[in-house]
């Protein structure tokens, strides 16, 4: 026997809440041998996950496995009963989840979980499971390998977390390990220690592994062969490198597609450069103002930027580094504790409160969680008819037929215009929400990480209409993202942000010109790319990693 | 590939299901609200008159749920006594929760300082026993039914308001709320527009189950004579004056009992299994 998985025309189906039986999982087959890396691939929605819950024998609430086989080293994981999958959960197969700090208890310390698993199954006395937990530490790169598992959760960071989560994963010695989008929630720079720290273990422990993911260039690092899911169906199977480089099927090519460079292309020339927003110096942050006149936690220090009138800014920086704040201080939600914001000539007022309609107007923001931005108890018309009635007192066919027209820019079908935003996809309800900022005819809409909940073709799409809508509309953007890529595709100038300080301001356009700025080196060359050997290869100065990376 | 599953059990035309318990409760409800409006072309006797010579009579083709301590027919007493109890609870409980509900989200939404005051002050109010309270009141003014009604109403006034502003809270942290203060949006567009549709389900369900104390409260104190004044009763005022029939076992007692009862848990039984919206719109 040499595969040690083999997934034979598994069916998985749900129930919906009017008891129609939905089958999610249409006969999906493929094997894993020892020691392998099967990456699934796909959309959210294309059944990857479900997938590779199975093989725990598990489905989710509502849906069950109702038919094919899941053969794991012999064993029918569809057919066992919930005794002895329990059995087999942790010593035989074992799950790192997305979200690690979500799947850590707050109040035990880490070593008492990662060391549950033993104690469950009655592997190992205590302390040698202690120390195995040591090595397995070391194993991963974690610092201070001895002491670390007396912390709680919260006492390490989120890239640790993560390679803890694989660490208690690791500690049943299990055959397989699956592997549910782990660095999904990093940031790039950390993503890379993790990714590495993963890669290593698995080969020297000889491990096969499930890597759920939707980023192609991650997958393309750790796995052996490649499988793309779509609607609960193969879509493609093949080693890494031939799906990489002789991709068939065309929605694979779709996701290879979306991970082309695309340059902005020339700027759109402005007859003269006037500057749309400037901010000078601004100081911004939570809690009470203290005696040195800076706020309790200062999450924005001193940055001063400008945006050109049909220019696009773009803002990166890792998660923690202020560019979201910087984004709310401008629009007037979080008020500056210091500093200037200046828009279209006109000096605003700290508070939104404070600023007239017209700036108001003027200046729109567009969140990156659609789901919350918009009310789930109204209707898409109602939603656009609002800044239309409130800026415009626009009403009946007037404000209509302009519903109608911005529908039309961000290519939504019209029939959506009855439903409510929980019966739209992501990326639909991504279009609405920025379809509301066009309904108030703003000068500058400022884009809050739009397309970091979207997958990866979705996000193209969603980057593409935007530049037409400039095109068209003469807008300026500023543009948020932790995605490098996304921001290169389409802003003039990207501004790199580290701890709450604007740190360099580049511009991809004129080409030759790199990153100085240690930060924005590390942060450039940490992207991964789609070449199998980018991770193997990569070097970086341990000086500038450990100045700037919070592992 | 869908595979239509037996026709679903009572789902409506507009993609709702209502299961058999709430539908029996609904019925319940609307039956004594129905009774309570049409009380006075029900009544085969004036609520006042003695009409028979025994007292605590038994059930007969005559009087259909026996006489009361006097020998008044009981069942036009408590067609009668459903327009006291049923009406006088509805207007508290509509006081009381628009009131609770609309302070609840204006705090929620305005932070700060009007926070602040509004909940401290609904926090002294409700540190008031309840029936102690109505015994104040109603000793210190007399008890009428507008008395009756404002009382109630301001008895539970802090439990609508905390329920309120908890569910607002959490709405009010959404980034849609965000959005429309930075469009420039009134507090008032704010609460009636964006907070008031996400929170009517739970508020609905508080309202049922307010209704339910304000019944059993109103009750309580027409039992303990502070309620509907005689010759008129409502079922709690029945209870009290036929509690000598007990001893008997005379339907005096037992009727008005079951009437709080079935009326009561019909609103809990409602409020438990309310019509919820099929999500699944290809099924229909």
């Amino acid at each position: 026997m040499t595969n040690l998985v083999e997934i034979r025309d598994l069916k998985v189906e749900a129930k919906t809440d009017s008891g129609r039986i939905v089958e999610i999982i249409k006969g999906v087959s493929f094997d894993v041998a020892e020691g392998e890396i099967v990456a699934l691939i796909g959309e959210s929605g294309s059944g990857k996950t479900t997938v590779a819950l199975t093989l725990m024998g598990h489905a989710r609430p509502g849906c069950r496995i109702s038919g094919g086989s899941v053969k794991l080293a012999g064993k029918d994981m569809a057919r066992l009963s919930e005794k002895a999958r329990a059995r087999v959960r942790g010593t035989e197969v074992s799950y790192v989840p997305q979200s690690a700090a979500a799947a850590f208890n707050p109040a035990a310390t880490i070593m008492e979980q990662v060391i549950e698993i033993t104690r469950i199954h009655d592997l190992m006395p205590p302390a040698e499971a202690k120390s195995r937990a040591v090595e397995l530490f070391r194993a991963l790169s974690l610092p201070e390998p001895d002491t670390i598992g007396d912390r709680y959760p919260h006492q390490v960071s989120g890239g640790q977390l993560q390679r803890l989560s694989a660490a208690m994963a690791l500690i049943g010695d299990p055959k397989i390990v699956i592997f549910d989008e782990p660095t999904t929630a990093l940031d790039v720079t950390t993503q890379i220690e993790v990714l590495r720290a993963f890669k290593a273990v698995m080969r020297k422990g000889g491990i096969a592994g499930v890597y759920v993911s939707h980023d192609l260039a991650v997958v393309a690092q750790i796995a052996d062969r490649i499988i793309v899911l779509k609607g609960g169906e193969v879509q493609e199977a093949g080693t890494t490198g031939q799906i990489l480089s002789n991709a068939k099927h065309p929605y694979t090519r779709e996701l290879l597609a979306a991970f082309e460079p695309k340059a902005r292309g020339a700027a759109p020339l402005v007859s003269e450069a006037r500057p749309i927003l400037e901010i000078e110096n601004i100081v911004a942050g939570y809690g009470a103002v203290q005696s040195n006149g800076l706020p309790l936690v200062c999450a924005v220090r001193s940055v001063s930027l400008t945006v050109e009138k049909g220019r696009n800014l773009g803002i990166i920086g890792e998660s923690g580094c202020g560019k979201s704040t910087l984004a709310r201080t401008i629009a007037g939600i979080l008020p500056t504790t210091a500093g200037r914001v200046i828009f279209d000539g006109q000096e605003l007022a700290p508070s939104a409160s404070k600023r007239t309609h017209e700036q108001l107007r003027e200046m729109q923001i567009v969140f990156q969680y659609a789901d919350t931005a918009l009310n789930p108890a109204k209707s898409i018309e109602d939603i656009l008819a609002r800044p239309l009635t409130f800026y415009h007192g626009m009403d009946g066919a007037t404000r209509n037929k302009r519903i109608a027209a911005l529908l039309d820019m961000v290519q939504l079908p019209s029939s959506v215009r009855n439903r409510r935003p929980a019966e739209l996809s992501g990326g639909q309800k991504q279009r609405v929400n920025f379809a509301r900022a066009l309904a108030a005819d703003p000068k500058l809409i400022l884009c809050d990480e739009i397309t970091s909940a979207l997958d990866t073709v979705v996000a193209a799409a969603v980057i593409e209409l935007l530049k037409e809508l400039q095109r068209e509309l003469g807008l300026s953007y500023i543009f948020i993202s932790h995605d490098i890529s996304v921001v290169e595709a389409i802003c003039d100038e990207i501004v790199v942000m580290y701890a709450g300080e604007k740190v360099e301001q580049l511009m991809p356009s004129t080409t030759g010109k790199r990153p100085q700025h240690p930060y924005s080196q590390l942060l450039f060359s940490s992207v991964p790319k789609l070449d199998p050997h980018w991770l193997d290869g990569l070097e970086r100065d341990p000086e500038q990693v450990r100045a700037y990376c919070q592992r | 590939m869908t595979t239509d599953s037996a026709k679903t059990p009572a789902a409506g035309r507009m993609g709702y299901r209502f299961n058999l318990v709430g539908m029996l409760a609904l019925a319940v409800i609307l039956l004594w609200g129905l009774v309570a409006i049409f009380a006075h072309l029900l009544i085969p006797y004036p609520v006042g008159e003695i009409v028979d010579f025994d007292y605590f009579g038994p059930m007969s083709a005559q009087f259909w749920l026996g006489s009361d301590y006097l020998g008044r027919d009981m069942f036009s007493r408590i067609v009668m006594g459903a327009r006291y109890t049923v009406g006088i609870s509805v207007a508290a409980v509509a006081i009381a929760c628009t009131t609770g509900v609309v302070l609840g989200m204006i705090a929620a939404v305005s932070g700060g300082w009007t926070d602040t005051l509004l909940s401290r002050f609904l926090d002294a109010m409700s540190s008031i026993p309840s029936k102690l309270f109505g015994l104040v009141v109603v000793a210190a003014v007399g008890s009428s039914i507008p008395v009756l009604i404002f009382t109630l109403s301001v008895i539970y006034i802090p439990g609508a308001y905390r329920f309120a502003r908890a569910l607002a809270v959490n709405i009010n942290a959404m980034d849609f709320i965000t959005v429309a203060r930075t469009r420039g949006e009134s507090v008032f567009y704010i609460i009636r527009s964006e907070i008031l549709p996400n929170i009517l389900g739970p508020v609905l369900a508080d309202l049922g189950l307010r209704f339910v104390f304000i019944v059993l409260l109103l009750s309580g104190l027409s039992f303990l004579g502070l309620g509907v004044q005689p010759p008129y009763a409502d079922w709690g005022a029945l209870v009290r004056e036929n509690i000598g029939g007990l001893p008997f076992g005379a339907p005096a007692v037992m009727f008005p009992s079951i009437a709080i009862a079935s009326l009561t848990i019909s609103v809990n039984l409602l409020i438990d299994n309310l019509p919820y919206k099929i999500r699944d719109r290809s099924s229909q």
